[in-house]
């Protein structure tokens, strides 16, 4: 296991150095760490701390967040479909970010947008709150997640739907496909507080994940409080997930596959998936945004657009699995 | 010593009464067989005596923290539940959790809990195996041990031997017998009343909304009892075997 660990966070940290010198800029590696750890003048340090560190940092917590996060919510669900956009958090931030953008908030003030989509992603967790209740079963935190989705999809497109500008409609849609281009270290310190309260939220609910696979009886008779558990698991979910869309849009299948493929490396305990999925999360996104990077680095390719076109098989495959298994 | 006191339980779910007027205690010492019909409520009273529905009345278990209620009682429900394809170990090991000080791995006396639950269900040769892929009977005995590592002083367990094969319908009886004369109590709802009969120490037969007979098997199967609660005549004798309980008809 100590094995797995150790070798996950070598993957990350190998790729967090190639994600730091790879780019447009031609900067040789020596140089580059030499200008991002000791500063200087001229262009080279520039390009380190101001545009790949923060990007490099951004994948980090992002893939960190949002495999996490689809381990927590598989483990709670007890079911190897359910991600982190299920309870509607992703979409609902995302429709914060376009209202932002078709209103011009985002042009006038550097800090519209990911704002704009937190209150969006605040909006959708009180009212996935309030629909699923405080104790419902799990089943009506999936029904609230799939109607908040399906609510914030269709004002998503009606914004779209009416929006005259055809520039603001082109960035929407850009934007939705999620990337890390040109984030600078505000989007660092906006994002990483809420995502650091979601982190602490969600790792220690390893102990209950465990118990619950047990079923919802059995754990509650072995101490573990439901209700509590699931309403820190909403709120955590809410922290990272919505910090993360504020950052960088829609980022899909992270947190459906990472857990998927890292599950029978852990032996299916949910508590160590949990740490796994973490490591393994910040790895895929490293991964992926070094790929859009290399693959056509003059074509601007989105990172959500990867993810879902290398994720899609991944998940094809699960669904696959799932039917041959099943009686 | 007392380890479950129900003083006037009574459970009434969505307009329906499942049960009323539920008093007992169960002593240090006693196997009880929870015995009667489909729907009588067994189930639902064990969940109510733990706190997992809502009732009326009061249960000694309702005291306690989650915590620590989870030190004096194990609860092995109905429903197999295994949602994860993980080790027959690991499943076990999780009946130690609510002895575990948070963040903590299992130290050296958990193991040995783990162990002596997972050879008291006859299950040494399968500790490395996926506990999914196990046969129905298999993963009840597993839910068992898991229910056993917890080492509460009090077991309660929802229809624990049904699809399990005759010899392992009497060892997991037997293992219950055994703990309850190493002075713990354990209740365990049953269909089989002959395994009850032989097995219990004690029986309590729910039916007709509410508790109908709470003594020795000899003094709760009695032919009044059968007919007016199962609808079945039975033989039931003192044998050099022990007591031999056979359901014989119905009666119309």
């Amino acid at each position: 296991m100590i094995r797995l660990f150790a070798a996950l966070g070598i993957v990350c940290a190998a790729l967090f150095i190639a994600a730091l010198l790879v780019g447009p800029a031609q900067i040789g590696p020596v140089e580059g760490l030499r200008a991002l750890v000791l500063g200087g003048e001229g262009p080279a340090p520039l390009v380190m701390r101001e545009i790949r560190l923060p990007r490099a940092l951004l994948a980090v917590m992002i893939g960190l967040s949002l495999g996490l996060s689809g381990a927590a919510m598989q483990g709670y669900l007890r079911n190897p479909l359910a991600e982190p956009g299920l309870i509607g958090i992703s979409g609902s931030a995302a429709l914060g970010a376009v209202v932002a953008i078709h209103t011009g908030l985002s042009a006038a003030w550097a800090y519209g947008l990911p704002i704009s989509a937190l209150a969006g992603a605040l909006a959708g967790v009180a009212l996935v709150i309030a629909l699923a209740g405080p104790r419902g079963s799990s089943l009506t935190l999936i029904l609230a997640g799939i109607a908040i989705s399906a609510m914030a999809a269709a004002l998503t497109s009606l914004v779209l739907n009416l929006s005259s500008n055809p520039f603001a409609a082109n960035e929407i849609v850009f934007w939705m496909m999620g990337s890390l281009a040109d984030r600078s270290m505000m989007h660092v310190g906006l994002a990483l507080p809420l995502m650091v309260v979601g982190w602490a939220m969600l790792l220690p609910l390893g102990r209950g994940l465990d118990a619950l696979t047990l079923g919802e009886d059995a754990a509650a008779s072995m101490g573990v409080r439901l209700t509590r558990m699931r309403l820190v698991l909403v709120i955590g979910t809410a922290c990272v997930v919505g910090a993360a869309t504020a950052v960088a849009g829609a980022i899909g299948f992270v947190g459906l596959v990472v857990p998927h493929i890292l599950r029978p490396l852990v032996g299916a305990r949910p508590s160590r998936l949990l740490w796994a999925s973490a490591l393994g999360g910040a790895a895929m996104v490293l991964a992926a945004d070094l790929a859009v990077r290399l693959i056509l680095p003059e074509r601007d390719l989105k990172l959500g657009v990867l993810t879902a076109l290398v994720g899609a098989p991944l998940f094809l495959h699960l669904i696959y699995k799932t039917r041959r298994e099943l009686p | 010593m007392t380890l479950l006191a129900l003083d006037d339980l009574a459970v009434t779910l969505r307009g329906r009464d499942i049960f009323a007027g539920v008093s007992a205690r169960i002593e240090a010492g006693e196997f009880v067989g929870l015995i009667g019909p489909n729907g009588a409520g067994k189930t639902t009273m064990m969940r109510a005596a733990l706190g997992l529905v809502a009732a009326r009345g009061d249960s000694s278990l309702l005291h306690y923290r989650p915590t620590e209620r989870a030190r004096r009682v194990a609860w092995m429900p109905q429903a197999r539940d295994i949602a994860w394809p993980v080790t027959v170990e690991a499943l076990v090991a999780l009946g130690r959790v609510p002895h575990l000080p948070t963040g903590r791995p299992l130290a050296a006396h958990d193991r040995v809990h783990v162990d002596a639950a997972l050879s008291a269900m006859g299950l040494d040769g399968m500790r490395h195996r996926t506990a999914t892929r196990l046969s129905g009977g298999e993963q009840a005995r597993v839910l068992i041990a898991r229910a056993l590592a917890q080492d509460t002083p009090l077991l309660m367990a929802d229809e624990p031997i049904a699809g399990l094969d005759p010899a392992h319908q009497i060892a997991t009886m037997q293992v219950f017998a055994s703990l309850a004369r190493d002075g713990r109590a354990v209740i365990a709802s049953l269909h089989d009343l002959g395994l009850a009969a032989r097995h219990c120490t004690r029986l309590m037969l729910l039916g007709e909304g509410g508790l109908v007979a709470d003594g020795p098997p000899g003094d709760v199967l009695t032919p009044d009892n059968l007919a007016r609660v199962f609808h079945v005549n039975a033989w039931f004798e003192r044998t050099p075997h022990g007591p031999v309980f056979q359901p014989l008809e119905v009666i119309e």
